[in-house]
C-alpha cells in the first residue's frame, strides 16, 4: 500500500525532533483526527537553516514530515512558502488514496512555522 | 497430483518434529516466502489469529481429495454425488456436535458474515407481521450492525445496547429493552477487538421467556469457548470456519428445530431451501474436519490463556502509559491482547511491528478505514486520540513462548521510537 520512499521514509525518518533555537513553531492536525504534525524550523537571512519536526501520526503522517523537511532545508521562505502538499506526496511517490487527506499535512505545518517566524519578526 | 500427496506427507512428517509447523503445514511459507520485500530473512511471529488462522494440515489433508479425484455434486444420485454428500453429511455432523446441536440444524454458507446476514435478515423478513422491533449491541461486528442499520432503514426500529467499560453488556439493559414488537436479539459470544465474553446464557433464558428470537455471533468463540446451543437457550448461531484453523469461505448457521426463517436467496433447493446453491463441498469437509479439531482441542485453550496473559503483564510491566482494554480474567477470550499505547498511532505501530516480522492489527482510524477509530473502543468510552494507539495482538494454539519472548524484546523499542516523534509526548502527556 505504501511505496518503498515512504516506508524509507518512516523508517529512517529525517530531521526528528524539537529545534532547540528555532525562530519558528507550527502545529496542524488534531489528536481526534489521528494526525498531528509539529514544525520547528529556523530562519536566518531568509533561508531557512534548519528544521525539526514531530509528528504523532500513521506511516503516511510520518513519511511526509520527514520529506517535507528535506524538501524546504537550505530553501528560502517564498521557495518553501511555494511547496504543497501534493508536491510532498508526489515527492514520495504517491500516497493511497486515503491518505492523501487526512495525513498529508506536512506543508501546511511548514507554512504555519513560517507564519509564526513572520509574526514574530513583525513584532 | 502424486507431488502433491508427496508433500503433504512430507509436511506432515515434519511437523511431528515440529509444533510451529503442525497446526498450519506452511513450514516453507511460515519462514519467510509470504510477504517477500520486507522480510529480511528474521523471525516471523503470527499475532493475528483474530483476523484468520493458518490452516491446520490435517484439515488440508481432509479436503485435498475434494479438490482433486473426488469431484461429484452432492445433489447427484450417482456414487460420484453420493460420495460428496456422505462427506458433507459428516461434516454437519461434527459441526453440530462442537455446538451441542443436532445436524439437521446447521446450514452450511460461506462464512460469518452471510451467516450473520441471513440469520438477522431472514428472521427480520420472516417475522415482521410479528413486530418490527430489534434489539443488539454496541459492539458487534460490522456484519451485525450494519444489516442492522439497513434494515432500521426499512422499517424496523432498532435498540442498540450500550457497554461498560470493559465492553459487557449490562443484563438489566437487556431486560429494559424488550417490547411486546421485539421480534429478534443479537449479541456477539465474544468481541473479536476486545475479546469481552457476554452473559450469553442469561441473555438466552431472558429471550426465550419473552419468545424473542437470539442470534449469537459466536464467530471468536468458536474453538475458544464451550458452547451449548440448548443449555444457552440459542435459535440461531453463526460460525467462520477460517477462524478455527480451517479453509476461508466456508462457516455455519445454526437454526434451531422449528425457528423459521426466509432466505436471502432461491436456487435449487440445497441446504434445506435456505441456503441453495451447490455446496463448497471441499470447504466444508474442511470445515468439519477444524470443528472435530476443535472439539477434541478445547482443553488447549488454557495454554493459549497462559502465553496471553505473559504477553499481556509483559507489555504492561515494560511499557508505561497503556490502557489495557476489555476485562481481564475468566471474562477475556483466551487468546486476546488489546492494548491502547499512549502517545502514538495504531499504523505506525504495526508498519514498524512488520517490518521485525511481528503481524498484528489495531484499531486506529487509519486502519479502520474510516476517519474515526474502532466503534468498539468508542462504545467502551475511549477517547478519540487514545483510541488511535490501540494494538491489538491475538494469539494461536501454533503460538509459542518463543514469540511471546519476542513480542515483548521488540515491542518496547518500537514504541520508545514512535513516542520520540511524537508531539504528544512532551507538550500534552499530562493532560491525556
Amino acid at each position: 500500500m505504501y511505496s518503498e520512499k515512504v516506508i524509507d521514509h518512516f523508517n529512517n525518518p529525517r530531521n526528528v525532533g524539537d529545534l532547540a533555537d528555532a525562530n519558528g513553531v507550527g502545529q496542524v492536525g488534531n489528536a481526534k483526527c489521528g494526525d498531528i504534525m509539529k514544525i520547528s524550523l529556523r530562519v536566518e537571512g531568509d533561508v531557512i537553516q534548519d528544521i525539526k519536526f514531530k509528528t504523532f501520526g500513521c506511516g503516511a503522517a510520518v513519511a511526509t514530515s520527514s520529506m517535507v523537511t528535506e524538501m524546504v532545508k537550505g530553501k528560502t521562505v517564498q521557495e518553501a512558502l511555494a511547496v504543497t502538499n501534493k508536491a510532498v506526496a508526489e515527492a514520495l511517490g504517491g500516497l493511497p488514496g486515503e491518505k492523501l487527506h487526512c495525513s498529508n499535512l506536512a506543508a501546511d505545518a511548514v507554512h504555519a512555522a513560517l507564519n509564526d517566524y513572520a509574526e514574530k519578526k513583525g513584532n | 497430483m502424486y507431488n502433491l500427496n508427496d508433500n503433504l506427507q512430507e509436511n506432515s512428517k515434519r511437523a511431528e518434529n515440529n509444533p510451529q509447523e503442525k497446526y498450519s503445514g506452511m513450514g516453507q511459507a511460515g519462514q519467510g516466502g509470504q510477504t517477500g520485500q520486507r522480510d529480511q530473512g528474521g523471525r516471523r511471529v503470527y499475532m493475528d489469529n483474530s483476523a484468520t488462522t493458518p490452516q491446520d494440515y490435517r484439515v488440508t489433508e481432509a479436503m485435498t481429495a475434494f479438490m482433486t479425484e473426488t469431484y461429484g455434486n452432492p445433489s447427484s444420485i450417482h456414487q460420484f454425488g453420493r460420495v460428496a454428500r456422505t462427506a458433507v453429511e459428516k461434516a454437519r455432523g461434527q459441526a453440530a456436535e462442537l455446538i451441542g446441536a443436532t445436524p439437521a440444524e446447521i446450514v452450511f454458507l460461506s462464512g460469518g458474515t452471510e451467516a450473520n446476514n441471513l440469520a438477522i435478515q431472514g428472521v427480520a423478513n420472516a417475522r415482521a407481521n410479528k413486530g418490527r422491533h430489534l434489539i443488539t449491541t454496541a459492539v458487534e461486528h460490522h456484519a451485525v450492525l450494519d444489516v442492522m442499520t439497513q434494515l432500521s432503514k426499512k422499517g424496523f426500529e432498532l435498540t442498540v445496547l450500550p457497554v461498560d467499560s470493559e465492553g459487557l453488556v449490562n443484563l438489566a439493559d437487556v431486560q429494559a429493552a424488550f417490547r411486546p414488537d421485539t421480534i429478534l436479539i443479537s449479541v456477539m459470544h465474544a468481541n473479536n477487538e476486545i475479546g469481552s465474553i457476554q452473559p450469553i446464557a442469561e441473555i438466552g433464558t431472558l429471550a426465550r421467556e419473552r419468545g424473542v428470537l437470539f442470534h449469537v455471533d459466536a464467530v471468536q468463540s468458536l474453538s475458544k469457548l464451550p458452547i451449548s446451543v440448548i443449555d444457552m437457550n440459542i435459535d440461531l448461531l453463526s460460525v467462520s470456519g477460517h477462524k478455527i484453523y480451517g479453509p476461508k469461505g466456508v462457516g455455519a448457521l445454526y437454526i434451531r428445530k422449528g425457528v423459521k426463517i426466509l432466505p436471502m436467496a432461491y436456487g435449487g433447493g440445497q441446504e434445506r431451501n435456505i441456503r441453495p446453491g451447490t455446496e463448497n463441498v471441499a470447504g466444508i469437509v474442511g470445515f468439519g474436519e477444524a470443528c472435530r479439531l476443535a472439539a477434541e482441542g478445547l482443553g488447549g485453550v488454557f495454554a493459549i490463556e497462559r502465553l496471553r496473559d505473559k504477553l499481556l503483564n509483559g507489555i504492561v510491566e515494560s511499557i508505561p502509559d497503556v490502557i489495557v482494554n476489555g476485562p481481564l480474567g475468566d471474562l477475556r477470550l483466551c487468546n486476546n491482547v488489546n492494548v491502547c499505547i499512549k502517545f502514538i498511532e495504531g499504523e505506525s505501530l504495526l508498519l514498524s511491528l512488520d517490518m521485525q516480522g511481528i503481524a498484528a492489527s489495531s484499531g486506529s482510524a487509519c486502519t479502520s478505514g474510516s476517519l474515526d477509530p474502532s466503534h468498539v473502543l468508542m462504545a467502551i468510552g475511549l477517547p478519540h486520540e487514545i483510541a488511535h494507539g490501540s494494538l491489538r495482538l491475538t494469539l494461536g494454539k501454533q503460538t509459542t513462548e518463543e514469540d511471546v519472548d519476542y513480542v515483548l524484546e521488540k515491542l518496547p523499542p518500537i514504541v520508545e521510537r514512535l513516542r520520540a516523534m511524537s508531539p504528544l509526548c512532551d507538550c500534552e502527556a499530562s493532560q491525556l
